[in-house]
């Protein structure tokens, strides 16, 4: 008798464990991410307030190398269905097709739509009136100097517009009389490059929309950097030695190598921590050509992934980090230039206490109006990534004499067709 | 408290009858599906049972990845998945294999992978040669009575152990412009060299750094065979006054050839491999210049964002079948070689 009364409460016993269990049941939420600076671990601070208020949600950031792991792994494990739940990228038109469309989920989607509009347009197919997701920062491109070198030197920084060949000069001088290394380096990407091809007075996009790369323009842009290289003007370790795939020039910049870093805004919040007030580097404005004096936008955004098994849960992470106070916070903590119109209206706090910061981030802000039309154009094609990826792979075979100028030109083009043929967007 | 010598042997008594039982107890188990299985197939047939499980495993680890390799060199597009992929034939294997002149890539639609086939076929002659060479001088040299002959194999053989993305970022920091050589160059008055930068340059650290990392192996399978070979028999070439250079060429490299026949289809299959290294060193650059076929695989099907996974099928069906007509090549002459030492 006693025995059969301990298996019923045994029984019993497992059976409420069961029901308290799932009821508690954790979500478990797996969210790619990497960093430019610091800004993960204001992410993290972010998640760890909402998993406080929502005990039934965890969310893991698996934190990657930008261009391995976002560049590279990421798209193959959202074309394979094992994509993580949320991700924080880049490519937001090539991989928008992964993304899920929070808008069924969402209790206030027309907050979405009014803060984050012109950037949902860069993660949703044409056409499409989905919410992927919004903009952890909003990225202009554009130079930073070493003004320390230049003081150094004796020689004026340059102001008002500036032509890329003025710059050149000058940074050449201030190398020279500073026994700096190299004048300038530029990010290895046709990303950054597009900016000052823009300006020089390249298209890439013809009539219909469909990139058209070889124009004056952009043939007088090639040169200079097929100059520039040749010369000793740019630090070749970025776009020769390091062939493959993106590099980034930054830490050339950090270590007083280079006088004139061609990067972008998102480099502010890495500045400030790793230079400091070291040297004085500020950011200047975008070196002019004859058509304009433009960088290029741009930005990372946190998407949901369409793969996931807990849409309604991502969904409620999603709405809690786009809220208003959350992103004030993430903006102003990691010194990103705001991809929310409503904060971008009202202002972002920006917590910094270093002045060259606070002068770059002003310096960066005032350059958004003034991009060039087709910079956005480029920036919102869904395939710019095949555009900006072979002009850097092509260009850096002119550099080492593996092509000619014009063979480069042609193998772009070449490059492009083919890409586009084979994903059916021809 | 010790045991006694009695309470020994009823322990050792105990012990073997426990195992004795184990045994039984498998043998029984194992004879329950055996038996059956021995009539139902015939004791024949029963070596085929036995090899089956190693079939599966081949069959859906490497029989199967290859056959589904094949099939998606014949589709195109983005889509992972095969179903999810057109089929077009063979059109990817034309696109690849369309020059006008195949000595110069630049006029083939797929440029880069005819740079990555001449580059591969400039690593393999080279560091196949070199390492060979370098490891049969090694290893003739370890095979002698030298002092510390024991610390020198293990020196030799150190690189081995080490990862090759270990061997690629030692070997980056040493190159690099800022690097322990330059800094060495500049020390005794000379100007440093951008070796990183320069395409030559490039291809022959790549081509050193990678045998330095793998002779130690085959130094390894060398030695063996040089301890193989009877040492009688150069004792009597000593008596008939066989110079080093006749003994080297009249009794070590015949002997040696099946040992070496084996080092060079090892070395060659592994330096067609190549990529980590390679691609940790130098990226494949400066521009293409170090970039090997499969590098130019991994490119094609996974380095982009805009991936071409049919291409890469294509080329490396293509890179499987050049090393399978190499190897085979290779045995053959081997074969030929040890019938006229025969």
């Amino acid at each position: 008798m006693f025995h059969r009364r301990s298996l019923a409460t045994l029984f019993a016993t497992l059976i409420l464990g069961l029901l308290v269990g799932s009821a508690f049941a954790q979500v478990e939420l797996r969210m790619t991410w990497y960093d430019d600076g610091a800004e993960g671990v204001v992410m993290r601070e972010l998640l760890d307030r909402f998993e406080a208020a929502n005990p039934d949600v965890t969310v893991v950031m698996d934190t990657v190398p930008y261009s391995s792991g976002i560049l590279e792994s990421l798209p193959l494990q959202l074309a394979s269905g094992q994509g993580p739940d949320i991700a924080r990228v880049t490519n937001l038109g090539g991989l928008s097709q992964y993304f899920l469309d929070l808008r069924p989920y969402l209790d206030d989607a027309a907050y979405w739509d009014t803060n984050f509009g012109p950037f949902l347009d860069w993660m949703r197919p044409a056409g499409s009136d989905a919410i992927p997701g919004f903009m952890t920062q909003l990225t202009v491109t554009g130079p930073y100097i070493n003004a320390t070198l230049f003081e150094q030197a004796g020689i004026a920084v340059p102001e008002g517009p500036t032509s890329w060949e003025e710059w050149a000069e000058v940074t050449r001088q201030v190398a020279e009389a500073t026994g700096t290394p190299y004048a300038m380096v530029m990010d290895r990407t046709g990303h950054r490059l597009a900016g000052p091809a823009i300006s020089q007075g390249a298209q890439f996009l013809d009539a219909d929309g469909k990139p058209d790369i070889d124009d004056p323009g952009m043939r007088s842009m090639m040169q200079l950097m097929i100059d520039w290289h040749a010369d000793g003007t740019m630090n070749p370790d970025v776009w020769i030695g390091s062939a493959g795939s993106y590099a980034a020039g930054n830490e050339f910049f950090v270590n007083a190598q280079v006088v004139l870093y061609m990067s972008g805004s998102w480099q502010i919040g890495q500045f400030t921590n790793l230079i400091g007030d070291a040297f004085d580097w500020v950011a200047v404005p975008n070196p002019c050509g004859p058509a304009a004096c433009t960088g290029m936008p741009g930005g990372a955004g946190v998407v949901a992934i369409a793969d996931t098994d807990h849409p309604a849960e991502v969904a409620r992470v999603m709405e809690f980090l786009a809220q208003e106070e959350n992103l004030a916070e993430f903006y102003g903590r990691t010194l990103f230039i705001p991809g929310h119109l409503g904060l971008a209206e009202s202002g972002v706090n920006f917590v910094t206490d270093n002045p060259l910061a606070a002068a770059a981030l002003t310096a960066f802000s005032q350059q958004v109006p003034q991009l060039h039309p087709i910079a956005y154009a480029m920036q919102a094609y869904p395939y710019n990534f095949v555009v900006f990826n072979s002009i850097r792979d092509r260009l850096t075979q002119v550099f080492v004499g593996e092509l000619t100028l014009d063979q480069a030109l042609e193998r772009i083009q070449a490059d492009i067709d083919e890409a586009l043929r084979e994903a059916g967007a021809n | 408290m010790a045991a006694t010598p009695n309470a020994v042997q009823r322990l050792n008594t105990l012990a073997g009858d426990g195992v004795q039982r184990v045994y039984a107890l498998a043998m029984n188990t194992l004879g329950l599906f055996m038996e059956p299985a021995q009539k139902l197939v015939g004791v024949r047939r029963m070596a085929y049972l036995f090899v089956l499980p190693n079939l599966l495993v081949f069959a859906i680890f490497i029989l199967f990845p290859m056959l589904l390799n094949v099939y998606y060199a014949m589709t195109e597009g983005g889509n992972l998945y095969p179903q999810d992929r057109p089929f077009v034939g063979a059109a990817n294997f034309e696109r690849l294999y369309t020059c006008t002149d195949y000595g110069d890539p630049n006029t083939c639609l797929e440029d880069r992978f005819w740079r990555a086939a001449r580059n591969t076929g400039v690593f393999v002659f080279f560091q196949v040669s070199g390492m060979v060479i370098i490891s049969l001088i090694t290893s003739m040299v370890l095979n002698r009575k030298i002092v510390a002959r024991g610390f020198f194999r293990s020196v030799y053989f150190y690189p081995v152990l080490l990862s090759p993305v270990v061997v690629a970022l030692i070997w980056k920091w040493i190159l690099q412009r800022d690097g322990v050589l330059n800094a060495i160059l500049v020390a005794v008055g000379l100007d440093p060299v951008n070796f990183m930068l320069d395409g030559t340059w490039a291809m022959t650290w790549v081509i050193l750094v990678s045998i330095w990392a793998h002779m130690g192996f085959y130094t390894l399978i060398l030695l063996a065979g040089l301890q193989s070979i009877p040492a009688e028999l150069y004792d009597a070439g000593a008596i008939d006054g066989t110079s080093t250079m006749q003994a080297f060429r009249h009794i070590t490299l015949p002997l040696l050839m099946p040992t070496m026949m084996v080092v060079l289809v090892l070395s060659l299959i592994r330096a067609v491999q190549m990529f980590d290294e390679v691609f940790v060193l130098t990226g494949g650059g400066p521009g293409s210049a170090t970039m090997l076929m499969v590098q130019y695989i991994y490119m094609t099907g996974f380095g982009t964002q805009n991936p071409r996974f049919g291409m890469a099928a294509a080329a490396s069906v293509t890179l499987g079948a050049v090393l399978l007509v190499a190897t085979l090549l290779q045995l053959r002459v081997g074969r030929g070689s040890e019938r006229h030492l025969a």
